[in-house]
């Protein structure tokens, strides 16, 4: 029988969703059968817990959790995030039950192996409840008391080769799609430059010194599969500069319904015959495309790179041949200001190992942040507070249409003196000698 | 005074009213110094034990080892 009653959470098992309930009182089964036999480091009943202390609070409609104080193992100042329960004496099991991040492997691949280690290693030593990902797109290990924390960061590096995630005011743990691994629209090797990044920037990650939470993101292409340009303060979304590819022949195909669109992607459903005119020529968001019947054209100077053309025909367009990333900054959630989406700075970027490029950027950012921002400010409120004039500045970036937000009503990039040929200065002779009083 | 000396007298001076301080706090007491070589000494004096991270989940600070509550319960600073 359960430890506690939860009539409330039962109803969370009903329906045709998977259950987060369902799934705790697994784990609290398989802790209170013990089949492996393990010698459970934190108590076997910390599910069990856990599920009361929830239904609680949906009875009294307040948290009973308490948040802060460890932050990880010696050294980091992130990866553990300290949780404490304000009713120790009722459920002992979570009344310390710190979430620990650990760093996701670009791209998310693992090993069975990988997964079953981590598995029993969690099980031993913490509540054997796991998030598999954390909105960063960690692995997220959920409820452990401090004594473990050493042991599990020692059997974590040692054993299993992997690192805690970020934390706190802290680079967080950066996240890539799948990108060259597997996709075809990939613009970069968005694993790698993930990988190379977390490598150089293990300070950042581990020993807090920004004002707030930084996020690098790196989207492959502008389908965004991460969202970078939504959820990083920092995104790479990768892009080409030339023309996208046609494949005139296959583009026939296409019309003819000779081949699926969108990989047969809607396939479950009958939407009758393919246009390839209504679907993809006039949805085109930069009217940019023309289609007379026989051949596809397209305005590349217009083209904003939705991908909706590629992603429906696939096997007639392709991405182009010059590929790097645009950058853009400041998206987050909301805190100190509401939520917002990335500004793009930098259209076009080289992303080529071991990408100096993008790091000059990242570091000029930072550089500026640090001394600027306020505490709990993220980039994206320290640019709407300083402008983002500001920002190009410090990025050494020249200001440029595409920077501009709302032309006219908001015209927020002003020159100075040094950029305007002649500068202010006026000989106020000469232009009376065009100019009566 | 050396760096570490100002950081310390720094915490002892405010050590009545609070125990966790943010970066910029100590940012603040070397005007002339960027805040990567701050940091380097905040870190170093991590490493000594003298100086612990504190941390809300999404906010990190400072504070001497061992001082302060551990626990936070939101609105009750």
């Amino acid at each position: 029988m359960a430890k506690h009653a939860t009539p409330m959470l039962d109803e969370l098992e009903k329906g045709p969703w998977p259950s987060f309930v369902s799934d705790i009182k697994q784990e609290a089964a398989h802790r209170a059968a013990n089949p492996n036999g393990l010698d459970y480091q934190i108590p076997a009943e910390a599910p069990e817990d856990l599920l009361g202390v929830l239904e609680l609070s949906y009875e009294e409609k307040e948290t009973h959790w308490k948040h802060g104080g460890i932050v990880g193992v010696f050294g980091y100042g992130g990866g553990v995030i300290g949780r404490y329960c304000d009713q120790p004496e009722k459920f002992p099991g979570v009344a310390h039950f710190h979430t620990v991040r650990v760093a996701q492997p670009a791209g998310k691949y693992y090993s069975t192996k990988f997964l079953r280690d981590l598995c029993d290693l969690w099980d031993l030593r913490g509540s054997g409840i796991t998030n598999m990902h954390g909105s960063t797109g960690d692995i997220v290990l959920l409820g452990t008391q401090t004594p473990q924390l050493e042991e599990l960061f020692y059997e974590l590096t040692h054993k299993m080769n992997v690192d805690l995630g970020g934390s706190g005011s802290n680079l967080r743990t950066p996240a890539a799609c799948l990108g060259q691994s597997r996709c075809e629209y990939a613009c970069y090797n968005t694993q790698d430059m993930c990988y190379q990044l977390t490598m150089d920037y293990q300070d950042e990650l581990h020993r807090p010194a920004f004002p707030y939470k930084f996020k690098f993101k790196f989207d492959g292409c502008p389908n965004g599969c991460v969202c970078a340009m939504a959820r990083s303060d920092f995104a790479v979304v990768g892009t080409w500069k030339d023309d996208i590819k046609i494949d005139q022949e296959q583009v026939k195909a296409y019309a003819a319904g000779e081949l699926k669109p969108n990989a047969g992607a809607h396939a479950g459903r009958d939407w009758g015959k393919f246009d390839l005119q209504a679907e993809v020529v006039d949805r085109c968001p930069g009217h940019c495309m023309k289609w007379d019947g026989a051949k596809l054209s397209i305005d590349t100077k217009h083209c904003v790179r939705c991908m909706h053309c590629i992603n429906t025909m696939p096997r007639a367009l392709h991405i182009g041949d010059e590929r790097g990333a645009s950058i853009l900054v400041g998206a987050k959630a909301p805190v100190v200001d509401g939520a917002q989406m990335g500004s793009l700075l930098i259209p076009f970027i080289d992303c080529s190992a071991p990408y100096d490029d993008v790091k000059e950027v990242i570091e000029k950012i930072w550089d500026w942040w640090m001394e600027e921002g306020k505490n709990r400010e993220r980039v994206g409120e320290t640019m709407k507070r300083l402008s983002f004039q500001k920002l190009l500045e410090v990025t050494d970036t020249e200001a440029a249409p595409y920077h501009i937000v709302q032309p006219r009503t908001n015209p927020y990039i002003f020159f100075k003196e040094e950029e305007v040929p002649g500068g202010w200065e006026r000989d106020i002779k000469q232009f009376r000698e065009r100019h009566q009083r | 005074m050396a760096e570490k000396d100002v950081i310390l007298e720094f915490l002892a001076s405010k050590s009545a009213v609070k125990s966790k301080f943010y970066f910029k706090d100590f940012s603040d007491l070397f005007p002339e110094k960027g805040p990567r070589e701050v940091k380097k000494v905040l870190t170093q004096l991590v490493k000594d034990e003298v100086l612990e991270f504190w941390s809300s989940g999404s906010t990190t600070m400072y504070g001497l080892k061992g001082a302060g509550k551990q626990s936070h319960t939101e609105g009750e600073d």
